[in-house]
């Protein structure tokens, strides 16, 4: 049963759901929020629009299949810790650049960190929504 | 020294593609990092013969003291020698054997895989590092084996030899750490020189037991002695490399390492040196049995891994020597022995002796080399066997308390030697040509190549023992020993005893020799007896496992996820009550809690989902009864000042439904399946469940909340990590490889959802 609203809605909501995602994530080291439930939003963003418009839309605007999203999350949180080691600390040691939205965020490691999670939470929800949607 | 080691292993990785690129000639530009290796261990040896050690050491875990340490002295550089050596022959060798085969480049991976390990083993001065090598060398004897996988023979021979030696290698593992602490270092040098510590020891017996079960699995010294014929289901170059000339000597090498630490006891002594006379009498005896090349020189090189065990056991200076010699002779010849018959199997299509025969016309080259390393087995003067021999029988006769067993047994044992020097190196070539499956014709360079070498340095040094004798053999044995060894090789000893003893065993030997036809059919008739054997005990061991196992599975994981979730919640139930129980006053709220209205309204929606969900009268009202749960949840969250878990609550709850619901889509109409007796089964399990919450809950909020780690965090959380959201610093910075932990274990699920939901068999 398509519906028409529904329909439209999805399409407006999907970027500012995904906008919001982002948000969500950079705001997360100093307010509610942070990459995991980040990348629960943006997953939840795609299935909305998956369920409104069908799957190979949701599928065609993500651009990229869900499960490398999964690997590339992977590696970027892999890659955030080596960083410190290079400079000599343990791995993960969280390192801070200079530029920063105050009040916002600030570039640093555990941002990148973070940004892995969101990928990963992101690529694992939308794998699992999608292949259940085809089946 | 480390660059040596690690350098093996470099060129295993990127082996496939040079061997893809190269072709046919690969292995010759791939043998150039062993041959290069050595000549920079032969450059070592100078150094090494003056009674120097070269060290070499990296911080592995500097907190534990752990390092990746290396050290060569004379008894590793003995090692290194043969390991690097051997392994240029054999990896130009398989290029001709295994041409054209599609996996060669995998093969040299292995092979080079396996020399890196086997070296980074003779040179490792940590024992953790010397452990890890250790079983590195099992892991690539594993994929050597079964390198031909698609034979199921190749496979179970491959599992049996990792089987036997893991176990082993665990027993070993024990033993080393054990060895470490008693030692107060697990830095081999330091604990060279506190042997009396260790033998004064309480713990010295279980270490020594750990330790020798590790090496005799390893070196297959009876009653383990099984898996070693068996592995000659590998490629040859792998039998002639792995299986007798390097890795099967690495238990050898063990008890040699650690003489100067374990050894000199009497329990050492006698544990050691029957378990090596034993292996020598029945590795002699049952390779007279084969006839099938490859398991005859299988059985005789467990036969004289015996006789270097025996020798170690002893370690007097003069069994030190003999060892060594010996050692230094068998590489050489049963190296070249193997390799002819790899190049016999590949030019003829045949290996079993009684079918092979007269082929000196059309192999010469290879039979020259046979009958060369022969030569050296059967311990005929002047090559480097008969040294071996001769000094073997030197350590038997001047052994103190006259211990005739022990001769007994070193004669019995070259006795057959020679006659397997007869059936392997002169039989196939002797005597009228005989049908092969395959037109017999010369092997090509690359398969002569290695004979030649190595049988023809078994004869030079043997007729020039002394730089054998001054660079590699005394220097391995002052290790071994502890001290200096001031005894010269030599070949000529005079008219002595062992001289004597050395007439008698050639002629025994060529009376088996002569009568080499009748041993199969007579020793035949044992075979039912060998079924009882220790292989037996193998094939009974594994069948058990696997029997357990089933029925462990059945029980267990029987499919049905009602049944792990009832299991899940009555273990915690029932551990965490009984803790309860005995440990903690329960504290039961005196008053009703001062709520607000808005409060209370959650609280009862909670209870009404919650209700709702049960009795639903469909799974889409059960679904949404879960979710409004679920987001009850997540409003006591935010109501009680846990924000980040309550958005992620709702947004797992959210698509927690979505999922839900794109599963429910496809199953079957909603129908009662479970009885009412199973009904109240589960309420009693859930209920139980649900009362356990609530009183951890009430012991953990009776507890004081401020806790050193949670002010800890919320201290440190803006100087140290630059943020406010003390949940969010956690997670990806305090915590962060816990995290990064978790998200792995996520991703996998996820792949595990996608495996299963797509991967599935055409039409199930």
């Amino acid at each position: 049963m398509p519906s028409l609203i529904l329909s439209t809605a999805a399409r407006y909501l999907l970027p500012l759901l995904l906008l919001f995602s982002m948000f969500v994530l950079l705001r997360g080291h100093n307010e509610p929020g942070g990459g995991f439930v980040g990348g629960l939003m943006a997953a939840a963003a795609f299935a909305l629009h998956a369920i409104a418009n069908g799957l190979d839309q949701a599928r065609e605007l993500l651009r990229f299949d869900p499960r490398s999203l999964i690997g590339v999350g992977l590696l970027v949180a892999l890659a955030s810790g080596m960083p410190a080691m290079v400079a000599g600390y343990p791995f993960l040691t969280g390192l801070w650049g200079t530029l920063s939205w105050p009040e916002v965020f600030k570039i640093g490691t555990p941002l990148a960190f973070d940004l892995g999670v969101y990928l990963v939470v992101a690529g694992t929800t939308l794998t699992i929504i999608f292949v259940l949607m085809e089946e | 020294m480390i660059a040596a080691v690690l350098s093996g292993f470099a060129l295993a990785l990127v082996a496939p593609w040079v061997s893809h690129a190269g072709r046919h000639k690969a292995g010759w530009a791939l043998a150039l990092l062993p041959a290069g290796l050595t000549a920079y261990f032969a450059a070592a040896l100078p150094t090494v013969a003056a009674g120097g050690a070269i060290l070499a050491s990296l911080d592995w875990v500097p907190a534990l003291e752990m390092k990746f340490s290396f050290r060569l002295d004379g008894l590793s550089a003995l090692f290194t020698v043969l390991i690097t050596g051997i392994g240029t022959l054999v990896v130009v060798y398989s290029g001709d054997y295994l041409k054209g085969h599609p996996r060669l480049g995998q093969f040299y991976a292995y092979l080079l895989l396996f020399m890196a390990s086997m070296l980074g083993l003779v040179l490792a001065d940590n024992l953790i590092t010397l452990f890890v090598f250790w079983e590195l060398t099992s892991v690539s004897s594993y994929l050597l084996i079964g390198f031909e996988h698609e034979r199921a023979e190749a496979r179970a021979a491959a599992l049996q030899a990792l089987l036997v030696t893991g176990s082993g290698g665990l027993a070993l593992l024990g033993g080393l750490i054990l060895l470490g602490y008693t030692g107060g270092s697990f830095e081999l040098t330091d604990l060279l020189t506190r042997g009396g510590l260790v033998r004064d020891h309480a713990l010295y017996l279980p270490i020594l037991v750990l330790v020798l079960a590790g090496a005799f699995t390893k070196s297959a010294q009876v009653p383990f002695h099984f898996w070693l014929p068996t592995a000659m289901e590998a490629p040859t170059p792998v039998s002639a490399y792995l299986h007798s000339a390097t890795m099967v000597k690495a238990g050898v090498y063990l008890l040699a390492r650690l003489s100067p630490v374990l050894g000199g006891t009497d329990a050492w002594a006698v544990v050691v040196t029957s378990f090596g006379a034993a292996t020598v009498v029945l590795g002699g005896v049952l390779a007279l049995r084969q006839t099938d090349l490859k398991r005859i020189l299988a059985y005789s090189t467990v036969s004289a891994l015996g006789v270097l065990t025996a020798l170690l056991g002893v370690a007097t200076p003069e069994a030190a020597m003999a060892g060594m010699v010996f050692l230094l002779g068998h590489s050489l010849y049963k190296g070249a022995l193997f390799l002819v018959a790899g190049a016999v199997d590949h030019e003829t299509g045949a290996r079993d002796v009684s079918r092979l025969g007269g082929l000196r016309s059309a192999m010469p080259q290879t039979a020259f080399a046979a009958g060369l390393a022969a030569f050296s087995m059967a311990g005929l003067p002047p090559a480097l066997g008969f040294i071996g021999k001769e000094s073997l029988y030197e350590a038997a006769l001047h052994l103190p308390g006259g211990s005739l067993w022990f001769f007994g047994a070193a004669f019995v044992g070259s006795a057959a030697l020679v006659g397997v020097a007869g059936i392997v190196g002169v039989g196939p070539f002797a005597g009228p040509p005989v049908a092969t499956p395959r037109h017999a014709h010369e092997a090509p360079l690359g398969l002569r190549l290695g004979p030649w070498i190595l049988a023809v340095l078994g004869l030079a040094a043997g007729i020039a023992p002394g730089a054998a004798g001054q660079w590699l053999v005394a220097p391995a044995a002052s290790s071994v020993l502890g001290d200096g060894v001031q005894i010269k090789l030599a070949l000529w000893h005079g008219m002595t005893p062992a001289l004597g003893a050395s007439v008698l065993t050639i002629l025994c030997g060529v009376a088996i020799f002569a009568a080499r036809t009748v041993w199969p059919r007579l020793l035949a008739a044992f075979d039912r007896a060998g079924r009882w054997g220790p292989a037996g005990w193998y094939d009974l061991g594994l069948a058990a496992l696997n029997a357990t196992a089933r029925i462990q599975t059945r029980i267990l994981q029987n499919g049905y996820l009602r049944v792990y979730l009832l299991t899940i919640i009555a273990v915690t139930v029932c551990l965490t009550g009984y803790a309860m129980v005995n440990r903690v006053d329960v504290p039961l709220p005196a008053a009703w809690p001062d709520a607000r209205p808005h409060e209370w309204t959650v609280a009862a929606v909670l209870l009404l989902a919650a209700l709702a969900a049960v009795r639903a009268p469909s799974r889409l009202a059960a679904v949404t009864a879960l979710g409004a749960a679920g987001y009850s949840v997540a409003f006591v969250f935010i109501l009680y000042g846990a924000p980040d878990l309550g958005m992620t609550q709702f947004a797992i709850e959210t698509l927690t439904v979505i999922l839900l619901v794109l599963v429910l889509y496809r199953l079957p109409r909603f129908a009662r399946f479970s009885s009412t007796a199973a009904r109240v089964r589960d309420a009693v399990f859930a209920g139980t469940a649900g009362a356990l919450m609530t009183l951890l809950l009430l012991i953990a909020t009776r507890a004081p909340l401020e806790s050193r780690v949670g002010t800890y965090f919320s201290e440190a959380s803006v100087p140290a990590a630059h943020g406010r959201n003390i949940v969010n610093v956690i997670l990806v910075d305090f915590r962060a490889l816990d995290t990064l932990g978790e998200i792995t274990v996520l991703a996998l699920a996820g792949i595990g959802v996608y495996a299963l939901l797509r991967l599935r068999p055409k039409g199930g």
